[in-house]
């Protein structure tokens, strides 16, 4: 197992360079010259030159590349060039509601999904199988920020539980003030802006989880160790629950992690629709600006992160599943 | 039973494959159908009501007093034109990638496939959107986006499908009786294999509409006067409360598409593996 993690590790190290060449050469071969839009178009010669050495952009491309990635992990992503605030700060601020989200929208993926799936896989053949998996194939073909207007439009504005736009206070804020104070209104804050953020968010996930738990546990409920638990006398419940449902989750755990990364990619389209103040957000607005610095800092960040959650999922799926022997 | 009873016999399949077969010719007929032109603005009539104005406008107008149904019709065309374009050249890069992999394995398999694994340790849609950002908003830019982060996908099938066909029979037969080994691989080979890709690439056009529509939506995609959907339901953003059925409907013509398009994927996928297929 640990020869296993090693050779994991080193993968991810390699990926995660991969990934960061492509972000630098994509910006590196992106039409427009930084230090013009920095400067504006009426800049001085003389003055564009200055800057374009201060930055070390008049160097070879490999030492550009070279002297960003050493900067990068130092923790210096850049300068924004239209802010002139620091990258990493403004990602910083902003990592944890979009992180908030992504987890919001995965938990009421699996919330909504797996007792969905298992009914669905229970009652095969019925209306109820039926009627979920029409409606689970809806969900998957429907955009999230599609969905994301639908609930503003149809939901927000009339229900004043439900903010319009925005994010409340913080859940970690909430949990603590909760330890801290014993009140509760952070925690209730942060609920009311999440839910529909999150909901429009994880719907297609939920959608996708359902069909997936539901055909996993038809394929368990039809093995032989399934049979010989009914045949030895167990309730229906403890051979559903304590021998099936695990077994039948395996695969389940495994698209998980795939699905954290959609829903962090799909994050940039929610944040914006509902004014949420994560990266996704931060990337949407700096594109319009060409803010390079900030773009390129946030795909790292977010690709990384994914990254990242792969390799702990796969690295659990090991040991949920004795089974599997990786060396 | 044989392949196409089976595609027939599936219900889903052939639900499908109507509503395709009706988006394409809406999509080819656009300005025969369109009761309006879509184009034409007319402010003192902006945001009507579906049926508004003794029922000239079955589903009302726009922001710009244009007919919504006209431009939900014509809007057709971008989101089938990106997805078969986008798709099909993830397609045939992902085939030829895969293929060769599969094929030929050593250190070209390994450097291929671990330029697949980074270009997969994105978000799909974040890396659209990062190389639409970079390169520059528009129809062309969005589907070469699009294309590259489907090819991975295309890449893997492609290279299972290869690295299963290589030990059979009648690829050895092929060897016997000295084909060249592009004749083997591109014939023989990829023709024997090419119906999982056929499922996965079906199955992509939906993910490449709405991730067209997400591109759009964001000002990245189509550019005005082009006719999007994604682009129709941004500028009705700010109507949300007086106008509600201009994103109602520009939505419902986005999930109708991807819906046809993933009924015929999940249809033809039950015909071709009839693993998966079973629980269905």
């Amino acid at each position: 197992m640990s020869k296993y993690i090693i050779r994991r590790l080193l993968n991810l190290i390699l990926i995660l360079l991969g990934v960061s060449i492509i972000v630098f050469m994509l910006v590196y071969l992106a039409p427009g010259d930084p230090i013009r839009i920095m400067l504006g178009e009426d800049a001085s010669p003389a003055e564009v030159e200055r800057l374009r050495e201060v930055y070390g952009l008049d160097r070879p491309v490999h030492i550009q590349y070279g002297m960003w990635l050493g900067n990068v992990l130092r923790g210096d992503l850049g300068t924004s060039i239209r802010q002139g605030r620091p990258v990493t700060t403004l990602i910083m601020n902003r990592l944890g509601a979009t992180f908030e989200l992504g987890f919001a929208s995965l938990i009421i993926a699996v919330v909504i999904s797996i007792p969905l799936g298992v009914l669905a896989a229970l009652k095969h053949s019925s209306w109820l199988d039926f009627t979920t998996m029409v409606v689970a194939l809806i969900g998957i073909s429907m955009p999230g920020f599609w969905l994301a207007l639908m609930l503003l439009t149809h939901v927000a504005l009339h229900v004043e539980f439900f903010p319009l736009f925005g994010r409340g206070a913080s859940f970690v804020g909430g949990f603590f003030q909760l330890l801290t104070e014993g009140s509760f209104t952070e925690l209730y804050d942060a609920f009311r802006y999440v839910l529909l953020p999150a909901f429009s968010l994880g719907t297609a996930s939920a959608a996708l989880l359902t069909r997936l738990t539901r055909s996993s546990m038809l394929d368990v409920l039809r093995l032989d160790y399934i049979r010989t638990a009914r045949s030895k006398g167990l309730g229906e419940r403890v051979v559903v629950f304590k021998h099936a449902l695990r077994n039948a989750l395996l695969p389940v755990v495994t698209v998980l992690g795939l699905q954290l990364g959609v829903l962090l990619g799909g994050a940039v389209i929610t944040e914006t629709v509902f004014a949420w103040p994560g990266i996704g957000r931060l990337i949407v607005n700096s594109i319009s600006q060409r803010d390079f610095p900030i773009i390129q800092a946030g795909t790292l960040m977010l690709a990384t992160g994914f990254t990242v959650i792969n390799l702990l999922v796969d690295l659990s799926y090991a040991w949920l599943n004795p089974r599997i022997r990786y060396d | 039973m044989d392949k196409k009873k089976k595609f027939l016999n599936s219900k889903q399949a052939v639900v499908g494959l109507i509503l395709i077969g009706i988006m394409v010719l809406i999509a080819i007929f656009a300005y025969q159908i369109a009761p309006h032109d879509p184009y034409e603005q007319n402010l003192i009539l902006r945001y009507q009501s579906p049926g508004g104005i003794g029922g000239e406008y079955i589903l009302g107008t726009d922001n710009l007093g244009r007919c919504l149904l006209s431009r939900l019709i014509v809007g057709t065309r971008i989101s089938l034109l990106v997805g078969f374009v986008a798709v099909g050249g993830s397609l045939i890069t992902g085939l030829i990638l895969g293929a060769l992999a599969g094929y030929i394995g050593g250190w070209i398999d390994e450097t291929i496939m671990r330029l697949m694994d980074v270009i997969l340790a994105f978000p799909a849609i974040l890396l659209a959107i990062f190389i639409v950002a970079v390169l520059g908003p528009g129809v062309v830019n969005a589907m070469f986006a699009i294309a590259i982060v489907r090819i991975p996908s295309m890449a893997r099938v492609t290279r299972s499908q290869v690295l299963g066909l290589k030990e059979e029979e009648f690829v050895e037969a092929a060897q016997a009786i000295g084909a060249s080994n592009f004749k083997i691989l591109f014939v023989h080979i990829l023709m024997n294999g090419f119906a999982p890709m056929m499922v996965i690439a079906t199955l992509g056009m939906g993910t490449a509409i709405v991730t067209e529509a997400g591109l759009s939506f964001l000002g990245l995609g189509a550019q005005p006067p082009v006719i999007s959907w994604g682009r129709m339901l941004a500028s009705a953003r700010d109507a949300l409360r007086s106008a509600p059925h201009v994103t109602t409907y520009s939505g419902m013509a986005i999930v109708l598409a991807v819906l046809g398009f993933n009924l015929l994927g999940d249809g033809l996928r039950d015909v071709f593996d009839p693993k998966l297929g079973k629980n269905r």
